[in-house]
């Protein structure tokens, strides 16, 4: 086999989602490099799909066939997506919410545009192209071999900084935070998004790497909240649905 | 493939050759139909919304859809973000699924590998894919060492690819 022996457990754990901290973090930077590793990563997945195989037997109830050819007459279908390959390894979403994100950063943000976004999404040669450049930037901000640098006032010791930009419109949330601290073992530090009302809603579970960068890019969150901050706590590995005090980090909309 | 035309009749067609597998494997997981039921909706909604998540030259549906249905049904259990990223997800294997008779045959061939696996090989494995659980878990479970479970988990999955590669 040519898959690199010192990861050869480590990709299986991957697979099925067990890999956690530190290996993970060294696994997929070597991921990124080896396409012989990659290629075991697929043929480890098509394993976990026979896996699968061994629960056959229930059938869904006939109801919920019919709950999704009704949920599929009421939601809108995009035109055709071209075949696409090699470019498109992020899911098209985030590409378009980061480009939506940059649009409305620029403070760009009209009707005129959001129907220019919708058309955007429909006209695929076009859309592709500016697809791929949104993706060019997410995958920048989230390399895992990126230099980040957080510029300070001179001689100022780095401090923990954090970015949540959020659009409440499509509920999409990108967080970028540098200078973290390490985390005591089995912890993790979890995103809140602080509405103008009720409780802090849960925003994403995350560990820093070995630099103290991390990333959370659209984790799930109810539709059409208002946010007024966001804060980090640090919780357990599986995370929180309440913060713990003390805040760690907290900052307040503009 | 029908549903990148946006075919709701294709889209109807794929939910008939492939409910079954996505369906079973999330209520494996769950051990709750309603539950199963949600994770079975949102697997077929998102390649309705984005067929493009799919890509038919880089493997078959069926196990792409299997994969992806056990990611969210972990998630679900595990009440935790999608941890998977499922336009990363390429799934190299065969068969693909799609009819009862060669489902039936596979199910079979996989029960049987799973059967004839030494138990503790096999309920590692079972604890890492039906329960989610990470290996220090598991090796907390069973208080076996970090190790030994790593490699159970991994031979486990390589005894199924070797039982189909004949």
């Amino acid at each position: 086999m040519s898959v690199h022996e010192q990861f050869a457990e480590d990709l299986a754990l991957y697979a099925l989602g067990a890999l956690q901290g530190e290996e993970r973090v060294s696994l997929e930077k070597h991921l990124d490099g080896c396409a012989s590793c990659h290629r075991e990563l697929e043929q480890l997945r098509g394993d976990m799909a026979l896996m699968a195989l061994s629960t056959a037997g229930p059938v869904p109830p006939r109801r919920a066939r019919q709950r999704l050819i009704e949920a599929v007459a009421r939601e809108p279908r995009r035109s055709a997506t071209p075949a696409t390959r090699g470019w498109w390894t992020l899911v098209p979403w985030v590409a378009a919410a980061a480009l939506a994100a940059g649009l409305v950063a620029l403070g760009l943000q009209n009707s005129d545009l959001q129907r220019r976004i919708a058309g955007l999404q429909d006209q695929s040669a076009q859309q592709l192209g500016e697809l791929q450049r949104a993706r060019e930037v997410v995958s920048t901000l989230t390399a895992t071999d990126a230099m980040r640098v957080t510029l300070v006032a001179a001689k100022t010791p780095p401090q923990p900084q954090g970015k949540a930009i959020y659009v409440r419109d499509r509920s999409s949330l990108i967080f970028l935070a540098s200078n973290l601290q390490p985390l005591p073992p089995q912890k993790a530090y979890e995103l809140w998004l602080i509405p103008t009302s009720g409780a802090p809603i849960p925003a994403g579970v995350f560990k820093p790497d070995a630099h103290g960068s991390a990333t959370v890019i659209n984790p799930p969150l109810p539709a059409g909240v208002q946010a007024k901050a966001f804060a980090i706590t640090v919780e357990p590995e599986s995370g929180s649905s309440a913060p713990t005090l003390p805040i760690v980090m907290f900052g307040a909309g503009e | 493939m029908a549903i990148r035309s946006g075919d709701e009749n294709g889209m109807a067609a794929l939910y008939d050759r492939y409910s079954a597998v996505v369906y079973s494997v999330a209520l494996r997981v769950l051990g709750d139909t309603g539950a199963a039921e949600d994770v079975l909706q949102e697997v077929f909604m998102q390649l309705w919304r984005n067929p493009g998540l799919f890509d038919s030259s880089r493997g078959s549906l069926g196990p792409w859809l299997a994969v992806i249905a056990r990611h969210r049904a972990i998630d679900g259990l595990r009440k935790r973000r999608p941890e998977t990223d499922i336009a990363d997800v390429v799934v190299s294997v065969e068969p693909d699924m799609a009819g009862d008779a060669e489902r039936a045959r596979a199910m079979e061939k996989v029960r049987g590998t799973l059967g004839s696996m030494p138990s503790a090989q096999r309920q590692a494995l079972e604890m890492a894919y039906f329960e989610g659980l990470s290996h220090s878990e598991i090796s907390e479970k069973t208080g076996e060492p970090l190790g030994t479970i790593k490699t159970r988990i991994r031979s486990g999955l390589l005894a199924l690819r070797k039982a189909f590669a004949t």
